[in-house]
């Protein structure tokens, strides 16, 4: 039996800063590679490609390797990860990863990241110029090393970044928020008043898991982000809040593993509704969640 | 799918690719083999795996979502043999995975992604007139009953090496034919390390390829001693898996060119690739 085999693409049609898409989900960044699935899946995942648009991995001005393993702890109904970011760096990516992506069937969205505001700006600046990339996100959950303050955390931090590339560029800028603030909503506002077009949220939640045998931290990085179903309620709540508190388009993510978890995101005030760790669980996903809004939209209980 | 498409190989014939949608597969057996489980799949429509590639498998019912808790993500397993429209895999009741896939009987319902990562190279080119050692440990002897069935069908001869803790475990060795068997508590075979039986095969006959998998020690003996002796090994790792795919970026291991992702550049890797295989996080 392949129920989720050759699904129809959803026809839920959405726009999302002007760019118009088949259907309101797409992946949450980091989790879904389309390079390497194509390598396991061949053109089939071209051809059936679970997302409305592709949000491609972070990028950052260096590369990176990432944390050392292991990266990975399961938790009841989650997942702790200590990813560490790697990437090829932009010259890399521009070289290898972006030719590739253009060729996917949905717009592209690039997320970056920067560890100074004049990092940030070298990479929005660089992606400004190709037509290939529909929207730009700014990974905002990192410390900025001027300051030592995480950027996304802090709603004078957020605003200064803003202020810094939003002349860079006339492509939509989307603020990735961080769970890990005292209050998302405030650095929220702080986005929108400095010029963001939309918010995306949200990202994991700092944890922390010992080894059993030595009681030291399992994660090579020491702590990690939770994300998965046992993070879907804090999302639902942080959502709601920033939907009350901006009039910016959102893109809601965290624990979303059927129709009925992204409805709750949209009718909580989202445009768009990210997968992350469900795609790990089934690539298609994406897809299969994108039919079941679209059965429940054309079938309301 | 209605009709079997003739599968697709990459990476030099190492890699059949998988459909991009699990399959809800069936099981048509249920073996006990001590203290391993053999589940036995119909898979009418999966392509053939290459001996070494992998599948990840979750039970269709009380995994992940709703009241379950723990098991959340698919679980990697080599596929133990393949025969045309079936997948076998070999299990031991480890951990939360484990218990609930050992939990499953004759007519229930597994997802299945398959198959996955780069297997063993293929043993003509490979072996170019050398013989086959086939070591393996543990619930690690499962991608060398595929492999020694794929050599013997070649015409090519397979001896097959394997150790286990104790003699409850050493009954899975009866999934491979003519093995030689070690215990750690000398309850079967010989007492002591499988590689004690490959350094004996080696010092008869060195003209061999090496073909391995099991925990990390034993994997890391077995580097060493084919590195001392320039005999070129094929190792299939593990390493803690969410996706299989390459989506996750969590299975990471070191090798000399930096951390590749097992689950798209592995699971079989040469042996000379890496500087050790202890990876941090894996057997246990």
């Amino acid at each position: 039996m392949s129920a989720v085999d050759h699904l129809p693409a959803a026809d839920l049609p959405t726009d999302f800063c002007g760019i118009r898409l088949a259907h309101p989900i797409v992946n949450g960044s980091g989790t879904f590679d389309a390079i390497a699935a194509r390598r396991a899946f061949g053109e089939a995942i071209v051809e059936q490609f679970p997302f409305a648009a592709f949000v491609s991995k972070t990028v950052t001005v260096e590369p990176r390797q990432g944390n050392p393993p292991p990266r990975l702890w399961e938790l009841p109904g989650g997942l702790m990860n200590s990813i560490g970011l790697p990437n090829k760096g932009l010259s890399g990516y521009m070289a290898h990863d972006l030719p590739e992506l253009a060729g996917l069937p949905v717009p592209l969205i690039v997320n970056v990241m920067g560890f100074t505001r004049d990092e940030v700006a070298k990479l929005v600046s660089a992606f400004a110029e190709r037509d290939e990339v529909a929207a730009l996100e700014l990974n905002v959950s990192c410390p900025n090393v001027e300051t030592g303050l995480i950027m996304g955390a802090d709603p004078t931090e957020t605003a200064r970044l803003l202020e810094r590339v939003r002349p860079l560029t006339r492509k939509p800028l989307i603020v990735k928020l961080t769970p890990n603030a005292t209050d998302p909503g405030a650095v929220a506002e702080a986005a929108e008043a400095a010029g963001a077009d939309a918010l995306s949220l949200i990202n994991t939640i700092r944890g922390m898991a010992l080894d059993p045998r030595t009681g030291e931290p399992w994660l090579g990085g020491r702590t990690g982000g939770v994300s998965g179903a046992a993070v879907r309620a804090v999302a639902l709540a942080q959502v709601a809040d920033v939907a009350q508190r901006v009039s910016l388009p959102l893109v809601a993510m965290g624990g979303v593993q059927r129709g009925l978890d992204a409805d709750d995101l949209l009718r909580a005030g989202a445009t768009l509704v990210a997968v992350g760790t469900e795609s790990f669980r089934d690539p298609l996903a994406g897809a299969r969640i994108a039919q079941e809004l679209a059965r429940m939209r054309a079938n309301p209980a | 799918m209605s009709v079997r498409d003739e599968p697709i190989t990459t990476d030099d014939g190492r890699r059949t690719l998988a459909p991009p949608a699990r399959r809800r597969l069936q099981i048509l057996a249920r073996q006990q083999f001590g203290a391993y489980a053999v589940l036995r799949v119909a898979d009418p429509h999966g392509p053939p795996p290459r001996p070494g590639q992998f599948a990840m498998l979750a039970a269709a019912e009380s995994w992940g979502g709703g009241a379950g808790e723990r098991p959340f993500l698919p679980r990697a397993f080599s596929v133990l043999r393949a025969r045309p429209g079936e997948l076998e895999f070999l299990l031991e009741d480890v951990g939360p995975g484990t218990h609930r896939l050992a939990e499953l009987d004759v007519g229930d319902w597994l997802w299945v992604l398959s198959p996955l990562g780069i297997g063993f190279a293929e043993p003509a080119e490979e072996l170019a007139g050398r013989r086959a050692l086939l070591v393996g440990g543990g619930v690690g002897i499962a991608p060398l009953a595929i492999l020694q069935d794929e050599l013997t069908a070649s015409g090519a001869h397979a001896t097959a090496l394997l150790g286990f803790r104790d003699g409850i475990h050493a009954a899975g060795a009866a999934l491979l034919r003519d093995a030689r068997i070690a215990t750690n508590d000398g309850s079967f075979g010989h007492e002591g390390l499988v590689t004690d039986l490959l350094i004996a095969e080696l010092d008869a006959d060195d003209h061999a390829v090496v073909y391995a998998c099991g925990p990390p020690p034993m994997l890391e003996a077995i580097r060493i001693v084919c590195a001392e002796r320039d005999i070129p090994a094929q190792l299939a790792l593990e390493s803690g898996m969410a996706c299989g795919y390459g989506a996750c970026f969590g299975c990471v291991v070191p090798t000399k060119d930096g951390y590749i992702r097992l689950c798209v550049d592995g699971p079989v890797i040469d042996a000379d690739q890496i500087e050790s295989a202890l990876i941090p996080g894996t057997g246990h």
